[in-house]
């Protein structure tokens, strides 16, 4: 084999590869550290506050101090805590979370890679989240902490499964685990039928699926431990839950694989429920807008009801919790995928 | 194909590598920890090979379930290995006399390894070439045809197991106050409070 | 293109109303309630019925269905209805002592009837991966049930020894199956009858190792030496109708699979496994014998007497002919209802103060309840193998079985083992008839004594019309051939 042959089949892709991932994390990172501020200004704005407003114009550079502030701070390692866990939770965390964006497609080829089971990837992914919290909490060796990994164990291993569930019910509809085939095969579906096919946002699986599309948002609120399900660092009641003893910036990276996983689900939701890149009506100008545009709107329109849930929902009681995932949301989710399967069985819409 | 083979021994070594320390290492949660590297770099080899469903659900079902449940039970037991050792000592002469006679017997087969020439064509599932059709498309294609008594009987083996489960913990104990929200929410003023005009002086009579 | 259709259903018949009624039932007594256990078991007994009058209804021939790995021939259909009827008599048995003990708990039927699924599909299993299905359905709910009296140490002991141990047995027979799998390319029964037939040399030592490691783990299942070890603690520890559970129907279930592997899968290697069978035989029957002399809980002895039989009954199989299956069957069928008519008598031992376990409460029973006394002596008798009794029969069959194929050496040691495992059988009958009588105890519960009668008669009057058995188990037999 020459060289030539090396740098073209193998360090060449390589090369790419690395260059897509770094302009993906440059961008997704400013986009958490937006979204972070983003967070915090409505929640004021629900409270009738200002929020942060120092930092920049209009507090736009907050979250930037709040980096510098972070890494600039020493790191404290608990005498009694299990120096390589406490050290790895935070790490796995925030590695786990970024990995989950490798196959996210944000425009028609915009993905690095498009692999045929990413949806079973991000999944996978995404379920791997509760071993940041377990480590953590049981590093730490503290009691707070300890119960809130507990929590956490069993919450995320709870809703995970619902997920699955409403996953199964887009996929039957699909037919492909692959995340650019589900947003294409929205290009057909409601709108297609009553003949009018521009009126594309009709085609999305936000309206056949709605009652999957609640599920989907709820579950995800409960899998990234947003409020109202934020049991495991429920300050009442366990001081900070996991991250009691983290401090400067494995605190920071823990905060960031929080907030890069809740975009995921943003992002997650967009591509199953939302038409992914789609424009919502099929003529000009709407398509003349780049796919990217769209993509980022309908994450962000997820991302502001994330918020918006945050500021006026009440924290769940535990054992609230545990009866919503186990005893309504498993039932209606398995009785959907079945009514799914039969509908499409019986109607002949079963993807080929 | 070099990249391949890298890999391979990549997740080969770390997978074998980490499977030993689930065994070796004194802390039971860190051999947990291990064991699900050891998981996760089995799906590694599975990808290698072109089967990415499966690499996939092993990641899905062992790590992100079974394993956390593993964890939690291992942290919540406290389990002292070095008390469970104390013995030890004591059976290390019958296990090694064991051991050594299986390893010897193993050692016997391997070195008489032959494979019939005939198992090539007595697979009874074909495989159909990648290009025609995805792993995932391939497994749902005979899963639940040609194999469906199997998919069935493991889901209710799986249904056993829950009944089992609940069986042997659920208790019913009787004076417990349970909450029941469709009560409470139903409740109105009318059936909660009562209003009475009580007389200045005179009180409530009963 | 790669798909097939929807496989024949036909064969499967009686497990799916086994199976859907067991759901139905799960769902009829989570939403009315415990105190609606005692329908529940009347029904689960119903379905049995059911499920046996379906089979018997199946078209006659050998069916096979989900690509083979699922095989009604005759002797499937004989060594299922012996399973179904082990299921219901100990459905029936169950209910007085749930009633007494306030163990009224619907979820006991429902786990029966399961396990009788998982053991109709140990029967018809004709592939590895069908086999070990059927396996763990068998067993899962037995760990349950064992357990069930979770409040008592010694159930929850027993039921986690056995769960432990029975996960240990899986794993050896997963480990074995996975080496017959490698050296043959197959999991399916003809499969392997026809690699194996090929096999020369080096490779058959690889496959050999597989059949090792498979036997092994069918030994534990069906409880013989040198992988007993469980089973007296588990028939004790466990509630005593579950025993009567375990005692009758899960060995059928093990037979057949035991049968069904050997005979199915390595015909061609016959010599191979026979000396394994031969030691193991030899081993059970001789600890089943001696170790039963020395127990003073009727449980316990019924345990070791259980090994024992399972040793007799390998006998058969070791001499791999078609005679040799014939006794096993027959072994299989009257040691069922020995099993369950003894296990009706232990089921009544009960007094004032609960029930009692020990030998020495029998004492006088034939001046307090000669019926009970008598029958319970006839199946003593029966399973010492005294002729006229069905128990008698039972082993000549084997042994004609063992001396046609040329084991002589196995014959004569199955015979001195059997009258050494006569004395402890003969002894309980001495304390019925000849010691000062013990306090009475409580009159047989109407569904013990129905059992009990039956069992009983079974035994005294086989030798009067043995065609029909036999006749039956020789075309079971030959069926497998």
């Amino acid at each position: 084999m020459s060289l030539a042959d090396v740098w073209w089949s193998y360090l060449l892709p390589l090369l790419i590869m690395i260059g897509e991932s770094l302009l993906l994390l440059v961008v997704l990172l400013i986009g958490v550290a937006y979204i972070l501020l983003a967070d915090r200004k409505i929640w004021a704005a629900v409270q009738i506050r200002r929020g942060p407003n120092v930092v920049g114009p209009w507090g736009l550079l907050q979250s930037f101090a709040d980096l510098l502030k972070f890494v600039l701070k020493e790191p404290v390692i608990p005498a009694g805590a299990n120096k390589g866990v406490f050290l790895l939770a935070p790490l796995v965390t925030c590695t786990l979370a970024l990995a989950a964006w490798a196959v996210i497609p944000v425009d028609a080829g915009w993905v690095i890679s498009n692999i045929n089971v990413g949806i079973l990837y991000i999944f996978a992914i995404s379920s791997l989240a509760v071993y940041g919290v377990i480590m953590a909490g049981w590093a730490s060796n503290s009691k707070y902490p300890f119960l809130a990994a507990l929590r956490s164990a069993a919450q995320m291993a709870s809703y995970e499964v619902s997920i699955g569930f409403v996953i199964i019910t887009v996929l039957l509809c699909v037919g492909s685990l692959n995340l650019t085939a589900i947003v294409e095969a929205q290009n057909r579906g409601l709108a297609t039928l009553i003949g009018l096919p521009w009126l594309s946002i009709l085609n999305w699986y936000w309206l056949p699926l709605l009652p999957m599309l609640v599920i989907f948002f709820v579950s995800a609120l409960a899998e990234t431990n947003r409020p109202p399900f934020d049991l495991i660092e429920a300050e009442s009641e366990l001081v900070a839950g996991f991250m009691v003893e983290y401090g400067s910036t494995p605190y920071m990276m823990f905060m960031l694989g929080e907030y890069v996983a809740v975009c995921t689900m943003c992002a997650m939701a967009t591509i199953l429920f939302f038409g992914g890149w789609l424009p919502p009506i099929a003529v000009p100008p709407f398509t003349w807008v780049p796919g990217i545009i769209w993509f980022v709107l309908k994450a962000l329109l997820v991302f502001f009801m994330f918020a918006m849930v945050k500021a006026f929902v009440p924290r769940y009681r535990y054992d609230q919790l545990m009866r919503l995932g186990w005893k309504v949301f498993l039932p209606i989710s398995l009785a959907m995928v079945a009514i799914v399967a039969g509908v499409l069985q019986v109607t002949g819409w079963v993807p080929k | 194909m070099i990249i391949h083979a890298i890999f391979f021994w990549l997740f080969a070594t770390v997978c074998v590598g980490s499977a030993v320390m689930v065994i070796a290492s004194r802390n039971p949660v860190h051999s947990v920890l291990f064991l699900i590297l050891a998981f996760i770099n089995a799906a590694g080899l599975f990808v290698l090979i072109g089967a990415e469903f499966l690499a996939w659900i092993l990641v899905i079902v062992y790590v992100g379930a079974v394993a956390v449940l593993f964890l939690f039970v291992v942290m919540m037991l406290d389990v002292d290995f070095a008390q469970l050792r104390q013995g030890f000592l004591n059976y290390l002469p019958v296990g090694v006399i064991i051991g050594g006679i299986l390893l010897a017997e193993l050692l016997t087969v391997l070195f008489g390894w032959a494979i019939s020439p005939e198992i090539g064509k007595v697979i009874t599932a074909p495989i159909p070439p990648s290009s025609e059709i995805s792993n995932t498309q391939a497994l749902g294609l005979v899963l639940y045809t040609r194999y469906i008594y199997f998919f069935q009987a493991a889901g209710v083996i799986l249904l056993v197991a829950m009944i089992g489960a609940i069986v042997l913990t659920l208790h019913h104990k009787p004076n417990v106050k349970r909450q029941n929200i469709s009560e409470q929410i139903a409740r109105t003023k009318s059936s909660a409070i009562e209003i009475v005009q009580v007389k200045s002086g005179q009180g409530l009579s009963s | 293109m790669y798909g097939a259709q929807l496989p024949s259903l036909v064969p499967l018949l009686p497990g799916l109303v086994l199976g859907i009624g067991a759901m139905a039932l799960l769902m009829l007594g989570v939403f009315r309630g415990q105190s609606f256990g005692r329908v529940v078991d009347f029904i689960a007994i119903v379905l049995l019925v059911v499920a046996g009058a379906v089979l018997v209804a199946l078209p006659p021939g050998k069916l096979t269905t989900f690509g083979g790995s699922f095989v009604v021939d005759d002797f499937a259909r004989f060594l299922k209805v012996l399973a179904l009827i082990g299921s219901a008599a100990a459905i029936l048995m169950s209910l007085d002592y749930a009633e007494r003990e306030r163990q009224q708990r619907f979820e006991f039927s429902v786990l029966v009837l399961l396990s009788t699924l998982g053991m109709l599909m140990l029967i018809s299993a004709a592939d590895l991966i069908a086999l070990y299905l059927g396996l763990e359905l068998m067993s899962l709910p037995l760990y349950v049930v064992a357990a069930s009296h979770r409040d008592s140490l010694r159930a929850t002991e027993a039921g986690l020894k056995y769960f432990v141990l029975g996960a240990l047995s899986s794993g050896m027979l997963l480990y074995g199956a996975s080496l017959v799998y490698g050296f043959t390319g197959t999991v399916s029964f003809s499969g392997i009858a026809h690699a194996a037939g090929q096999e020369t040399g080096a490779g058959g030592t690889g496959l050999i190792f597989g059949i090792v490691f498979l036997f092994a783990g069918f030994c534990f299942k069906v409880s013989v030496v040198p992988f007993h070890m469980w089973t007296p603690d588990v028939y004790e520890g466990a509630p005593t109708p579950v025993t009567a559970f375990f005692a009758a129907a899960p060995k059928v279930a093990g037979i057949a699979m035991f049968v069904r592997t050997a005979v199915m899968a390595f015909p061609g290697i016959t010599g191979q496994w026979q000396q394994i069978l031969v030691f193991v035989s030899i081993a059970s029957m001789a600890l089943g014998s001696f170790a039963a002399i020395g127990q003073r809980n009727i449980k316990r002895l019924m345990a070791y007497s259980s090994i024992g039989h399972m040793g007799f009954a390998l006998i058969g199989l070791a001499a791999g002919t078609s005679e040799g299956v014939q006794g096993v069957l027959i072994y299989a069928a009257i040691y069922v209802t020995m099993t369950l008519g003894v296990f009706a008598v232990i089921l009544a031992m009960r007094r004032s103060g609960g029930m009692v376990e020990t030998i020495d409460q029998l004492a006088g029973l034939a001046r307090t309840n000669p019926t009970m006394a008598f029958f319970m002596a006839m199946l003593l008798f029966s399973l010492a193998g005294i002729p006229p009794l069905a128990g008698f029969f039972a082993k000549f069959y084997v042994f004609l079985a063992a001396i046609k194929a040329g084991l002589y050496v196995l014959a004569v040691i199955g015979v001195v083992t059997s009258v050494v495992g006569a004395y402890y059988y003969l002894a309980i009958v001495k304390i019925m008839y000849f010691d000062e009588p013990a306090e009475s105890f409580y009159s047989m519960p109407a569904e013990l004594r129905l059992v009990l009668i039956v069992c009983g008669l079974f035994n005294i009057l086989f030798f009067v019309y043995p065609g029909p058995l036999v006749g039956v188990a020789s075309a079971a037999a030959s069926s497998l051939f």
